[in-house]
């Protein structure tokens, strides 16, 4: 069968499963525009190609599947870096197809042309460039394989526009994926294992480093019945919330830069660590040369590059992390940890009286208390799609997830901007669940024109501005490193619900504590999407907090009477 | 100082992902050669990089991470054939000539170009050997040198070949078809 090349995308893709495509087009990938139209596929049209990317990336971690962007060259493939770059660092597989100028004139500083293969070359696991139509199917199959292979990440596929135009014979079955043979590696050999059994069987202090791999790899059960036969205390990376259930009274929280401080110190006593699906982030270590000293360490991770990159560890156990804890949870013989699960109880000292939900009302409303009361009316069942920033930490903090892939939010690259195209990709992938977008005033404002996406494709998601008219977490470090030099930080807004009326969607404002949960309980019951400026303390900080480079043992805690200026009108 | 051997697909665009790589990860390197393999779709680079065992093992991890990377090793602390080879343009009157055909035989070079006022040698051998050639023959005069860069082979039966080809796993692409 004769087909042309951006037939051949199309029917390809449909073939590999893919429903949406979040793209813009232009000039040189027009021709799959025109066989788009034909297709079976939907596609969503963005307003800024950034967008697209985090839509896709949305999408791929709402759903465990691959998600689809598509751009022009030139300037519509570079907008896409950012959200490239985001998908990269959260190993999240999704495949950008960008068009490129006729081969014929490639090298030749044509209109729109960019060698977007050569910049996103550091940002991509894979990249490649298509000259000819014949090549499309294989190279598309190819794509989604590595995508979605082994750690996930993006690829980027970049076509001529001639390859798009010129008819080549289709054959889906001749075109099976051909990539380079690589040499099988003996992950971990028999002692290796048996010594992590024995550090397993020993340990009185251990706890379990519980990373975004067990998610991507679908090992949830077989976490939980590794965690059940040791009794192992779970610590929660931020990518790794929802991977074990928030409720569940072995799971201790998010560790880290602000993760709860018994969970910090917890780690700081233990004497095993056993990482599972986590690469020792620096936002998770603090100071490398104090992190954890008493404790040995065991590292369960799929991808080699990660053994000892951050922290020298004792024992690695490379592979899939289902297959390893499958294979390590018969060999568990000591689960007696009562004593040490009980001492790290006891770690949570005062933590809960410097909590801010513990504070009497004085008539002000925190980031923290609105979170809190989404997490409360949503029964913690909703998708969150988070943006960067104070609002992302407490989000982390006081919406608890039990489910995996219902916290969605930009953590190795910190993409401000993210929430809102993410969110979109995401009620995409699940149709069925309620979507939130928790954002802050900065990053909304990166990335708002998506908005004018929801209202053409009709989507329903809750958007949650958490407006403090700062930078907030920005503001913080130069609350306290800066001596409260706010130097670029306060920030002009629009009236955002103004601004969503404006769009055609339902807009609020909420200034007091007692319209909270009301304006969430309208909220969801409208079908369609509502925006609520939520104005917030202006001045309030995450706490605790390690500084970055301190000792995770060395955090700066909420004070027990803090002095908070009131919320004003801008 | 440490070595690398990397088995690669033959096509372009790999050279640039293995040196952006190193780049990246902030390795220096000292020397890279690349070169065709028997089989004529398989090139076969040495990396020498300025690095730490920490820092060649995350190279080494790194590179085989890359979809045209079919193999990476370090092979620094395994026994080494290693040989850079130099061609060395040198100032040669009538005068001096004979005593620098003495140093040439000594480092078991060879002549390989003869003109009035110049001579152009061929060395091979480890780096050390030829830096040591090189500064015998500094104060003839160096008028032009091209080095290849180191290549290495494990000696004996520490056999490192490409891996074969395997067949396609239909399972893992259907898996990653995005309808949950």
């Amino acid at each position: 069968m004769k087909l042309t090349g951006a037939e051949i995308l199309c029917e390809s893709l449909t073939r590999l499963g893919v429903r949406e495509i979040f793209g813009y087009p232009g000039g040189a990938i027009l021709p799959v525009y025109d066989a788009l139209g034909k297709s079976k596929l939907h596609h969503v049209l963005v307003r800024h190609e950034q967008g697209a990317t985090h839509m896709a990336d949305g999408y791929a971690r709402a759903s465990g599947g691959i998600g689809v962007a598509m751009a022009t060259s030139g300037p519509g493939a570079t907008n896409m870096v950012t959200g490239i770059a985001t998908a990269m660092m959260d190993s999240s597989p999704v495949v950008c197809i960008t068009g490129q100028v006729s081969s014929k004139v490639l090298g030749s500083d044509a209109f729109q042309e960019i060698d977007i293969t050569g910049i996103t070359m550091p940002i991509t696991k894979h990249n490649v460039v298509i000259t000819k139509a014949e090549d499309i199917a294989r190279t598309i199959r190819e794509a989604f394989l590595i995508a979605n292979g082994g750690r996930p990440g993006p690829v980027l596929v970049d076509i001529t526009k001639d390859a798009q135009q010129a008819s080549a014979d289709f054959n889906w079955e001749a075109s099976e994926p051909k990539l380079p043979p690589k040499r099988l590696r003996n992950n971990h050999d028999q002692a290796e294992f048996d010594r992590a059994v024995e550090m397993l069987n020993t340990a009185k202090r251990p706890i379990i480093l519980a990373g975004h791999g067990i998610m991507v790899s679908g090992a949830m059960r077989a976490f939980e019945q590794f965690v059940r036969a040791g009794n192992y205390p779970v610590a929660m990376t931020l990518l790794g919330i929802g991977c074990f259930p928030a409720n569940d009274p072995l799971n201790l929280g998010m560790m880290g830069m602000h993760g709860e401080a018994w969970v910090n110190n917890a780690i700081q006593e233990a004497d095993l660590l056993i990482a599972v699906g986590m690469r020792f982030d620096d936002r998770v270590t603090g100071d490398l040369r104090t992190y954890a000293k008493s404790a040995r360490k065991i590292h369960i991770e799929i991808d080699r590059a990660e053994i000892n990159k951050n922290v020298r560890v004792d024992v690695a156990l490379i592979g899939d992390a289902r297959e390893v804890l499958e294979k390590l949870t018969p060999h568990i013989e000591t689960r007696d940890h009562g004593a040490w699960i009980n001492h790290i109880a006891e770690l949570k000292g005062d933590s809960a009286v410097r909590d801010i939900q513990s504070l009497p009302d004085n008539g002000h409303l925190y980031a923290a208390h609105v979170i809190n009361d989404i997490w409360k009316e949503t029964g913690g069942e909703a998708i969150v799609v988070t943006d960067v920033g104070q609002h992302q930490m407490w989000e982390a903090q006081y919406y608890h997830h039990n489910r995996p892939r219902t916290l969605i939010t930009s953590g190795g690259l910190g993409t401000m901007g993210f929430a809102l195209p993410a969110a979109i990709g995401a009620k995409f992938a699940r149709p069925g669940s309620e979507v939130w977008v928790v954002v802050g005033d900065g990053g909304f404002q990166m990335t708002m024109s998506e908005l004018a996406t929801i209202v053409q494709e009709k989507i329903n998601v809750k958007i949650a501005i958490i407006n403090n008219g700062y930078l907030g977490m920005v503001r913080q470090w130069q609350e306290f490193f800066y001596d409260k030099r706010y130097v670029a930080t306060p920030l002009v807004a629009p009236d955002f619900a103004a601004l969503a009326n404006a769009f055609g969607i339902r807009g609020e404002r909420v200034t007091k504590r007692a319209e909270v949960v009301p304006i969430i309980q309208s909220a969801r019951e409208s079908d369609e999407t509502v925006l609520i400026d939520f104005r917030v303390e202006q001045e309030d900080s995450v706490y605790p907090m390690v500084a970055a480079g301190a000792s995770l043992s060395d955090m700066i805690r909420r004070p027990n009477n803090p002095l908070v200026e009131t919320a004003t009108e801008p | 100082m440490q070595t690398l051997v990397a088995y690669v697909e033959n096509k372009p665009g790999v050279l640039n992902r293995v040196s952006s790589l190193a780049r990246r990860l902030a390795i220096n390197i000292d020397s890279l050669t690349v070169g065709p393999t028997e089989n004529e779709e398989i090139a076969r680079m040495t990396i020498v990089a300025h690095t730490d065992e920490r820092g060649a093992h995350r190279l080494e991890a790194s590179l085989e991470k890359l979809v045209d990377v079919l193999l990476a090793e370090n092979i620094s602390t395994r026994a080494l054939l290693e040989r850079d080879l130099a061609l060395i343009k040198v100032s040669a009157d009538q005068q001096n000539r004979p005593h620098l055909m003495e140093l040439i035989k000594v480092f078991r070079a060879r002549v390989v170009d003869v003109a009035p006022e110049s001579l152009i040698i061929e060395v091979s051998g480890t780096v050390d050997k030829i830096d040591g050639l090189l500064e015998v023959l500094r104060p003839f005069g160096v008028l032009e040198m091209a080095r290849t860069g180191r290549i290495s082979m494990t000696r004996g039966g520490d056999l490192l070949q490409p891996p074969a080809a395997e067949p396609v796993n239909s399972e893992l692409e259907s898996a990653s078809s995005n309808v949950t």
